[in-house]
């Protein structure tokens, strides 16, 4: 990646680069330093200055097989040796297989002598000497300006410097003047009217007591730059500067998923879990259970055989082992295997720069497949906002194209910690789930749901969040009129829900009863109307035939007294 | 160890011998026979001869030859007159045009 980038970056310049070796630094400046020509680098004491030569010499010598000559105006052999010496580098050896020539310049002005006209040819001399004994392709000189103590006519040593620097111009090596800060100007004597190719700034700021180191490319002539500032750490194997995000977004992204510890909060995710390589933020309210999230999903990447490194800014160790033993998740099991790393520290131990360092070391030294940071807001305390974005951005960077899924805790309280808790660089995680803190009927119940996750569905919803003795726990919650559930009114929406169906069953039941009688009643009442009926019928038929009886009998009656009458009156008889 | 060069040696002994008297070694660096070495030899001979008669020694090193001589004494500045004895070491710079200054820097009282 680091090889693409240089590539990227010299494509777009013309200009010839000079690979300095310093981590970070040959991707800001797309390459490294303008080769053949040469490069200030101002800073106030103590900045780096030095470190920052002494390396691109030493790297040169010994990676880019270009031998260099450091010549010091301050510092001795002796002193430089020892100085490299806590970086890991052997400037006696080096010196001894000609690979560094060291030549110390010491001006002491009170044995000098001011007497007319002079120059620095001597100087010169040295220099042209020291290099072509070795074949020296890098240059340094540290600091140039402590001339300025040496001798009285400035007049004369500023158009010497500016031969100077003309002259290692023609030479074609590489060199790197160093320069104490200026009030006004960059440097004190104003050496960047002479070096007017490249101009690096080192910065060593204390701000809340805590100190961070920035680099900074003021100027780079005929070459594009990275031009913010980039905090580096002077580390145990040299100048560490961590290149910024934006440099470059090229880090290949894994469909591979990776369990977060939970099935249920899988199920969330697609049923899947995260994303490998991914950053997940868990934002949450004190008390939310932020902590057992980070620690469930350790611990799944420990079951499957996965390191992990666990960096916690709040709690000790043994803390957080006896809390998540509370909650079923031993710990402390994969701390013995050696698997889990946990790394307890205050975070205002040590300013921004050290963190990083340490976190990108360990990430280095262990090769973790999981990174744990909890809480990243009590990172965030220890810089500026604008700072820690940066900071993490690199972070996240660097883990990301290592393949490092990485968990970031933040602890969120509203109006109170809003631009501390990280919400400023949720832009930079892949997925965010918050944890809140739920109160209502005078109890408070923890709710989580998933913000965002980028390149996979996820749920939209909110699930209550239990922490038992076998774990974490989450649960669907009630939905009623629109209001979320959960908790104790969960339960007694359930109860009442429970009651509602034992009400309408006995409803159904009572209306089923009602119907059953109705229908009884209106049997009974056929049977009596036909029983009546009956009766009535029986009457009518018999009044009916008793009346037909008498008609019969009447007309007989006459029909006979006709007869007896003689009559011969038909119609009477009919 | 040293080098002589054209503007190079002078062994001054002129005058009696007077063993308690200071001697002094003078060590005068230049780069090539350049104006201001020139002059700086002429002028400190010059000065020698009237203030240091018979006590000073004169030894002429061309960096140009042997440009490894020039750490030794730390040599930045051309021409300079390196001090050796009497020490402690000083050094005067320039091409000794004033010769007041180099009466102060070689720690020499000038007559009258």
């Amino acid at each position: 990646m680091r090889k693409k980038r240089i590539k990227a970056g010299s494509s777009s310049g013309s200009l010839p680069k000079c690979p300095s070796g310093i981590k970070g630094f040959d991707e800001i400046t797309g390459g490294g330093l303008p080769k053949g020509r040469p490069t200030l680098v101002a800073g106030s004491a103590g900045s780096g200055k030095t470190l920052f030569s002494m390396e691109f010499l030493i790297r040169g010598a010994l990676e880019h097989g270009e031998p260099g000559v450091f010549m010091s105006f301050e510092e001795n052999a002796r002193e430089l040796a020892q100085n490299v010496a806590s970086l890991g580098f052997d400037l006696a050896d080096l010196s001894a297989r000609k690979k560094i020539l060291v030549d110390h310049v010491r001006v002491e002005r009170r044995e000098i002598e001011e007497t007319g006209e002079y120059d620095l040819e001597g100087l010169f001399v040295r220099l042209s000497h020291a290099i072509d004994s070795i074949g020296a392709k890098r240059v340094v000189l540290d600091t140039v300006e402590s001339l300025f103590g040496g001798f009285q006519s400035e007049g004369i040593l500023r158009s010497e410097l500016k031969r100077l620097f003309r002259w290692l111009k023609e030479k074609g090596v590489t060199s790197v003047i160093t320069g104490e800060r200026g009030d006004k100007t960059i440097t004190r004597h104003g050496l960047e009217e002479y070096v007017a190719d490249c101009v690096i700034l080192l910065d060593h700021r204390v701000t809340a007591q805590v100190s961070t180191r920035r680099l900074r490319v003021v100027k780079y002539r005929g070459s594009s730059h990275g031009s913010n500032e980039y905090p580096f750490l002077i580390g145990d194997k040299g100048i560490f500067l961590v290149p910024i995000t934006s440099m470059g977004i090229d880090h290949k992204v894994s469909t591979e998923r990776v369990s977060s510890g939970n099935s249920r909060l899988d199920a969330m995710f697609g049923g899947k879990g995260y994303y490998r390589g991914s950053s997940i933020f868990v934002t949450g309210t004190p008390g939310t259970g932020k902590t057992s999230i980070a620690s469930a999903f350790a611990e799944a990447a420990c079951r499957r055989g996965e390191k992990c490194i666990y960096f916690a800014f709040e709690e000790s160790k043994d803390q957080i082992f006896r809390n998540m033993r509370s909650i079923g998740i031993d710990l402390s099991r994969w701390d013995r295997k050696g698997l889990l790393h946990m790394h307890a520290i205050r975070s205002t131990s040590s300013g921004l720069e050290a963190h990083l360092l340490m976190m990108h070391r360990l990430a280095h030294e262990i090769r973790p497949k999981i990174i744990v940071i909890d809480p990243i807001s009590n990172l965030t305390e220890v810089g500026e906002q604008t700072e820690v974005k940066a900071m993490l951005s690199r972070l996240i960077d660097y883990y990301k194209s290592n393949k490092i899924t990485t968990l970031f805790t933040s602890l969120f309280i509203k109006e109170v910690n809003e631009d501390t808790s990280g919400v400023g660089i949720s832009s930079l995680m892949d997925t965010w789930i918050q944890v809140k803190d739920i109160e209502s009927n005078g109890e408070h119940n923890r709710g989580l749901l998933v913000l965002k996750s980028r390149g996979m569905s996820h749920s939209n919803q909110i699930r209550e969040f239990l922490l038992t003795d076998k774990g974490i726990r989450l649960l669907n919650v009630s939905l009623s009129s629109e209001v979320v559930l959960m908790g104790s009114s969960r339960v007694a929406q359930a109860a009442q829900e429970e009651m509602e169906a034992v009400r309408r069953r006995e409803e159904i039941a009572r209306r089923k009863w009602l119907l059953e009688q109705k229908r009884r009643e209106k049997d009974a009442r056929i049977v009596s109307l036909e029983a009546e009926f009956a009766t009535v019928e029986k009457d009518l038929t018999s009044a009916i035939r008793m009346e037909e009886k008498q008609g019969k009998a009447s007309l007989y009656t006459r029909k006979e007294l006709a007869k007896l009458r003689k009559a011969d009156d038909k119609t009477t008889t009919r | 160890m040293s080098s002589r060069t054209g503007i190079g040696e002078e062994k001054a002994v002129k005058g009696g011998r007077k063993p308690k008297e200071t001697k002094y070694e003078l060590r005068l660096y230049v780069a090539g026979q350049t104006v201001k070495s020139l002059n700086a030899f002429a002028n400190l001979k010059k000065i020698c001869e009237t203030h240091l008669a018979g006590k000073y020694r004169i030894e002429v090193i061309d960096l140009l030859e042997n440009p490894q001589l020039a750490a030794g004494d730390q040599i930045l500045a051309i021409p300079t007159l390196v001090r050796k004895l009497p020490k402690p070491i000083k050094k005067i710079i320039g091409d000794m045009s004033n010769t007041l200054r180099v009466l102060v820097g070689l720690d020499v009282r000038p007559e009258n």
